[in-house]
């Protein structure tokens, strides 16, 4: 059987594209690494893969607002393309400055977009480095998160607070910031940003279209774990389940 | 012309005006309740309504959070109200903000292709009773820097004409005696006398006049910041004589040990050691003190980009994998009123240069492991940004490159503007009040995502071999990047073919512009269709600007027009050696003279609130120190991941378990007593770290940046020589050669006729190569019953300690180094971690042993009792305050597991080791004197408490 295609697509201002690339490598994956330039001017076909994740980063230095440059020439320039690959059943993952470009580009949306949905300044108004308690939620269609039920990630960002004009339905929201014990409502710092509902991650209706603010790419192994030299940290890292979940349900495509 | 204003719909709170809330309140103002900012965008251009609204709706506006108005629709009075005050900021002409390039490219990909240029502005709606006096002093100490920005008033043209330039060749007449040329050439330019007669005595030969941009590029090529003459200077230091300081210390301990690790030394733009078999790290630390001084944001931001081109223009070409910060400043909390004219108050300072540093090197996407941040008063004017980066390169490619004649010069990345001019002859030279309005030339904002496109191709460009060589454009710009690279063959530079930002630059501008993001390579002719063809796939810019040549000469062409022509023998060999005069003197201090407290808490406590050791978890926390995935001791440790790390490690390459430590070592408090052994400390510091941490000895490499005063009065220039002297004696016995450094000297600042020097400062930095990450250990306290060992003697060294500065004393007994014996300690200790023996290690630094074990109690949550009476120490000592503070080097404390006590003091050996307590369940700290009493009896909590709040921003 041949390897399950995943496309770290890359821009300017792309900086976590080689640790997603060595995540998905774990997972056994065969990784290309690409240019939005390719894709927008031809040499590149969508279609080619069966994942596409947008890394983290600071895409066109995050000016005016954060992904919103990437999100309108995903929009404009492969709008349709993106379309077609999430109607033929494939998944797509954003991770932090993936998630606001998802989001900011209508790829992920919630309602089909009825409920207005943005990502904006953390409420501390400073970009926060540090590690946070993520409670997955076991009814979600999300096929990233199938079988986790809680997780332990770093964040690292300036733009990470979800706000929605109105309720979310429970099916979007994939990730929420907890306390240690897991539980809601934990307030800053444990929700770093003060996102609303607590929200951490979220997926679109199918569970295929994948987002979040946590670096699952940077929890891989044990020693990347804060406190590993204090405790018993396994060999693998938390964020690992999110890539290997990925590959297994492309690998059925 | 358009103008669009996008603010936060009202009901949503603004956090980056809650930030200048706060700002405001610690300048003392109480009445102001809210600030709200909103974004102003200027567009040139004449457009439909539709298509305006298109670019508000989907571009600078967010609807679901943001409203915006544009033109007719925004009437001046509807932000006018009762108690607020409405100002608006935007940058000078010629500063570019990047936001501006982003919005040119964004409107483009929505179809619109006639807005000719983008200019941004913020508008402060401050709320709350001031008087002007008190909106001047928020608009003068936190929204506007003169030096870069000014308020917008109603007669404001947002995009103003850049002038023609219509070309004329200058000559300066210095052949003529009786001439103005050299009256002219005084006021343009500070040569030294010898100098200057090495030029005339040249053009003399030549039988001509030289024009502008021959001095301007001997200006740049000679300066102290690109040739570092003191460092080669023949020196008599205290009668004997020493030719080129940096050969016969620094560089000399490097060669006397040889290591067949160290790839490249002192010879490019970063040293370069082994890493593996296949890969080799380079590493390079710089300053940018002066700009850092006058703008903050843009000086630091600019700092790290410059310092990231070093190992991105270092054989050909690593990837930057971890940044380094240090900073000096003054106090904080230093009386408004006390500020000189013309000085910014260090709080701005040290808050714009850590945004700076974070905004830059976050959006590069390189992760900030390691750093220090350092007060002193004498920082005032001058404060110190030390920027470091590693990168990761294939062992083959470490060497430095050699052009052909025939090859192309090709500037790529950023383009050209007036930024910068004169820059390295500003980073040389003494700050006055002056210098603020001097300097706005000097400063610019750097663009981060420019930088980062330009490493992405680069590195491709370097895989498929499309270039030779490459260089960085840094100080001097394309004066100093190019004159070196040719210095072996020749140039031919035509200057018009350079990119610029606008137009209006003379060819002389063009020529030593200092604009960021830019690096310089030389192309073989067969390459440049697949060049040019890779820059384009990625919208980075590339120009060929000229041709090497084998004629030896710099040939500067201006639309085919001669106007510069220098050989190259004379450029660089033409300066002539300095001869300076170096004296050295002891200085004698105040002895303490107060008997030591009965309780040593209160004293604890204070020591752990002091600026120098307080927590820096503020800053820390704003800097990605994760990105790039690498991350295995992170700098914030413990239970709580709050804690002190001592160095951090890092794994360059996924895939493998062998890391990299990174640390540092600096206290320019001893300086005030002895250079020598503030150097010795220094590397010991930088050392103890890395075996703190787990590492060794075996291969470590150091850099040296030395921040001094005014090294031409010879007692600054002694306190420079014997600086150096340690660092050769002391680098030699551990075995640990420099490979790189730099220098940044007259750190001065004329105040009222007074001046006023930094203290002399050495920042050490070092790297060591660990073999297996997975042996890596944290300081934090692990486990109650756990034995707590000191290892290393202590000694009455009180002198420049933190203990002594909290009565604002200094003393005189420095803390030395006795190197021998501290090798085999730390080589020892290393086999202890090695097997498996050691929990946890702290190095004792400032605060000594009393700091030391109390981070290491409240990191990880546990107390402990230590028995000073067990203390082994080097001269005896009845105080108990002095064993507790003392600062001696070498000397760390190690967390033993009860079962491994046999094992752990045989793999010591015959060093100076002793148990001297337990880690304790109490969480409290206890610590009992020489007669047994109890002496400190301080709660974990608050001792922890003690040491985050005064930087809890």
């Amino acid at each position: 059987m041949s390897k399950v295609r995943v496309l770290v697509l890359r821009a300017p201002g792309t900086n976590c594209d080689m640790e997603t690339i060595f995540a998905f490598e774990q997972a056994g994956a065969e990784v290309s690494r690409l240019h939005i330039n390719r894709f927008v001017r031809g040499n590149e076909r969508l279609a080619d893969y069966q994942i596409m994740v947008v890394p983290g980063g600071f895409t066109y230095g995050d000016d005016i607002a954060a992904g919103r440059v990437l999100a309108n020439e995903l929009r404009l320039g492969l709008g349709e393309d993106i379309k077609r690959f999430v109607a033929d059943g494939k998944l797509i993952l954003g991770i932090c400055n993936g998630f606001q470009v998802l989001v900011k580009a209508g790829i992920l949306s919630v309602d089909g977009g009825k409920i207005p949905l943005t990502l904006t300044d953390n409420d501390s108004g400073r970009f926060e480095c540090r590690w946070v308690y993520l409670a997955a939620d076991p009814e979600s269609p999300c096929i990233f998160t199938r079988g986790v039920e809680r997780m332990y990630l770093p964040v690292a960002h300036a733009e990470g607070k979800v706000v929605v004009a109105g309720e979310v339905p429970d099916r979007n929201i994939v990730l929420r910031y907890t306390d240690e014990q897991g539980n809601l409502g934990a307030g800053y710092p444990l929700n770093p940003n003060g996102s609303q509902a607590d929200i951490a991650g979220m997926c679109d209706d199918t569970g295929r279209i994948f987002a979040l603010m946590p670096h699952p790419e940077r929890f891989i192994r044990g020693t990347q774990h804060p406190r590993w030299t204090r405790c018993e940290v396994g060999e693998q890292g938390d964020g690992l389940r999110i890539f290997q979940n990925a590959v297994a349900w492309a690998e059925s495509l | 012309m358009h103008r669009v204003e996008v603010r936060l719909k009202s009901h949503l709170p603004d956090a980056r005006g809650a930030g200048l809330v706060k700002d405001i309140r610690d300048l003392g103002i109480e009445t102001v309740s809210d600030v709200r900012v909103v974004d102003i965008y200027w567009l040139d251009a004449e457009l439909p309504p539709d298509k305006l609204d298109l670019i508000c709706r989907s571009l600078l506006a967010d609807p679901v959070i943001q409203d915006y108005r544009s033109d007719s629709t925004i009437s001046t009075d509807t932000d006018k109200a009762a108690n607020r005050r409405v100002v608006e900021v935007t940058y000078n002409p010629g500063v570019m903000d990047p936001v501006e390039e982003t919005v040119m490219k964004a409107v483009r990909d929505l179809g619109i292709v006639d807005v000719r240029a983008v200019k941004t502005a913020k508008r402060y709606l401050i709320e709350g009773e001031l008087d002007n006096g008190q909106l001047d002093s928020i608009c003068g100490k936190l929204l506007v820097n003169p030096i870069v920005e000014h308020i917008v008033r109603s007669d404001t043209v947002p995009f103003s004409e850049h002038p023609r330039y219509h070309f004329r060749l200058n000559h300066y007449n210095i052949l003529d005696a009786g001439g103005s040329g050299l009256a002219a050439v005084h006021k343009d330019f500070s040569f030294s006398a010898p100098e200057l007669k090495a030029i005339i005595d040249h053009f003399r030969e030549q039988g001509r006049n030289p024009t502008d941009v021959e001095l301007e590029t001997l200006f740049q090529t000679w300066s102290e910041h690109c040739v570092h003459k003191t460092f080669k200077a023949r020196i008599t230091s205290n009668g004997v004589v020493i030719d080129n300081l940096l050969r016969s210390t620094i560089a000399k301990a490097t060669a006397e040990l040889n290591k067949p690790w160290c790839l490249s030394v002192f010879m490019d733009n970063a040293g370069v050691i082994a890493f593996d078999e296949k890969w080799a790290l380079c590493f390079k630390v710089e300053t940018h003190n002066h700009p850092s001084a006058v703008e903050p944001y843009g000086g630091a931001a600019t700092g790290i980009g410059g310092v990231v081109r070093d190992p991105l223009g270092t054989g050909l070409g690593s990837k930057p994998i971890c940044n380094t910060d240090v900073f000096c400043f003054a106090p904080p909390d230093y009386p408004h009123e006390k500020v000189p004219k013309g000085v910014l108050h260090p709080r701005r300072i040290f808050k714009g240069v850590r945004a700076g540093v974070a905004d830059y090197g976050n959006r590069l996407g390189i992760p900030t492991l390691n750093g220090a941040i350092l007060f002193d008063e004498r920082y005032l004017a001058n404060p110190l940004v030390f920027c470091g980066t590693l990168g990761l390169m294939p062992r083959e490619l470490s060497q430095r490159g050699q052009q052909r004649a025939g090859d192309l010069v090709v500037v790529v990345g950023g383009r050209t503007g007036r930024d910068g001019i004169h820059g390295v002859t500003f980073a040389s030279e003494q700050l006055t009040e002056k210098s603020s309005t001097l300097s706005f030339t000097s400063v610019q904002i750097g663009n981060p995502i420019v930088e980062k496109k330009v490493i992405d191709i680069l590195l491709q460009a370097r895989d498929r071999k499309l270039y030779r060589r490459i260089t960085d454009c840094g100080g001097g710009g394309l004066s100093s990047a190019v004159g070196e690279m040719a210095a072996d063959t020749g140039v031919r530079v035509d200057l018009e073919k350079v990119p610029l930002k606008y137009a209006g630059l003379t060819y002389s501008e063009i020529w030593v512009s200092e604009s960021q993001e830019r690096m310089l390579i030389a192309v073989p002719p067969e390459c440049i269709d697949e060049l040019m063809e890779l820059f384009d796939s990625e919208d980075v810019e590339a120009a060929v600007i000229g041709e090497f040549t084998d004629n030896h000469h710099l040939r500067l062409f201006y639309h085919g027009e001669l106007v510069g022509d220098l050989s190259m023998e004379f450029l660089h060999d033409g300066l002539p050696q300095m001869n300076m005069e170096a004296v050295w003197q002891q200085p004698l201090h105040t002895e303490p003279d107060f008997a030591s407290p009965d309780n040593l808490g209160g004293d604890l406590l204070k020591v752990l609130g002091t600026w120098n050791v307080c927590s820096k978890e503020w800053v820390i926390r704003q800097y990605d120190h994760e990105v790039q995935g690498g991350s295995v001791l992170k700098p914030l440790v413990g239970r709580d991941s709050d804690g002190p790390g001592d160095a951090a490690i890092i794994r360059p390459l996924l895939d493998s378990d062998r890391g990299v430590i990174v640390s540092n070592g600096i206290n320019p408090n001893y300086g005030e007593l002895d250079p020598y052994w503030m150097a010795a400390s220094a590397i010991d510091e930088a050392l103890r770290q890395i075996i703190a941490v787990g590492g060794s000895l075996e291969q470590v490499a150091l850099l040296d940046n030395f921040c001094w005063g005014d090294t031409r009065r010879p007692d600054m220039l002694g306190a420079l020589v014997r600086a150096t002297q340690a660092c050769h004696d002391v680098a030699l016995v551990y075995g640990t050669p420099f490979v790189s450094g730099k220098d940044s000297l007259n750190n001065e600042f004329e105040y009222e006729g007074r001046v006023i020097a930094i203290p002399h400062t050495l920042l050490i930095s070092a790297i060591g190569i660990m073999a297996d990450v997975n042996r890596a250990v944290s300081m934090d306290l692990k486990q109650a019953g756990d034995l707590i060992y000191i290892v290393g003697d202590t000694y009455s060294e009180l002198g420049g300690s933190a203990y002594l500065a909290t009565r604002d004393l200094i003393g005189n007994s420095v803390p030395r180094v006795d190197a021998p014996r501290a090798k085999t300690l730390m080589d020892n200790l290393s086999v202890a971690t090695r097997k498996g023996l050691v929990k946890a290690c702290h190095d004792c630094s400032d605060g000594g042993l009393g700091v030391a074990i109390a981070e290491m109690a409240f990191a990880g949550g546990l107390g402990a009792t230590i028995r000073l009476e067990h203390v082994p120490l080097g001269e005896p000592i009845d105080r108990n305050d002095f064993i507790l503070f003392s600062e001696s080097n070498s000397r760390f404390l190690v967390e033993v597991a009860p079962e491994n006590r046999e094992e752990f003091e045989k793999t010591l050996g015959n060093t100076r080791w002793a148990a001297v307590g337990e880690v304790s369940d109490s969480g409290m700290l206890e610590v009992y004197g020489l007669d047994g009493r109890r002496v400190v009896n301080e709660s974990i909590s608050e001792l922890k408490e003690a040491w985050q709040s005064p930087l809890r921003w």
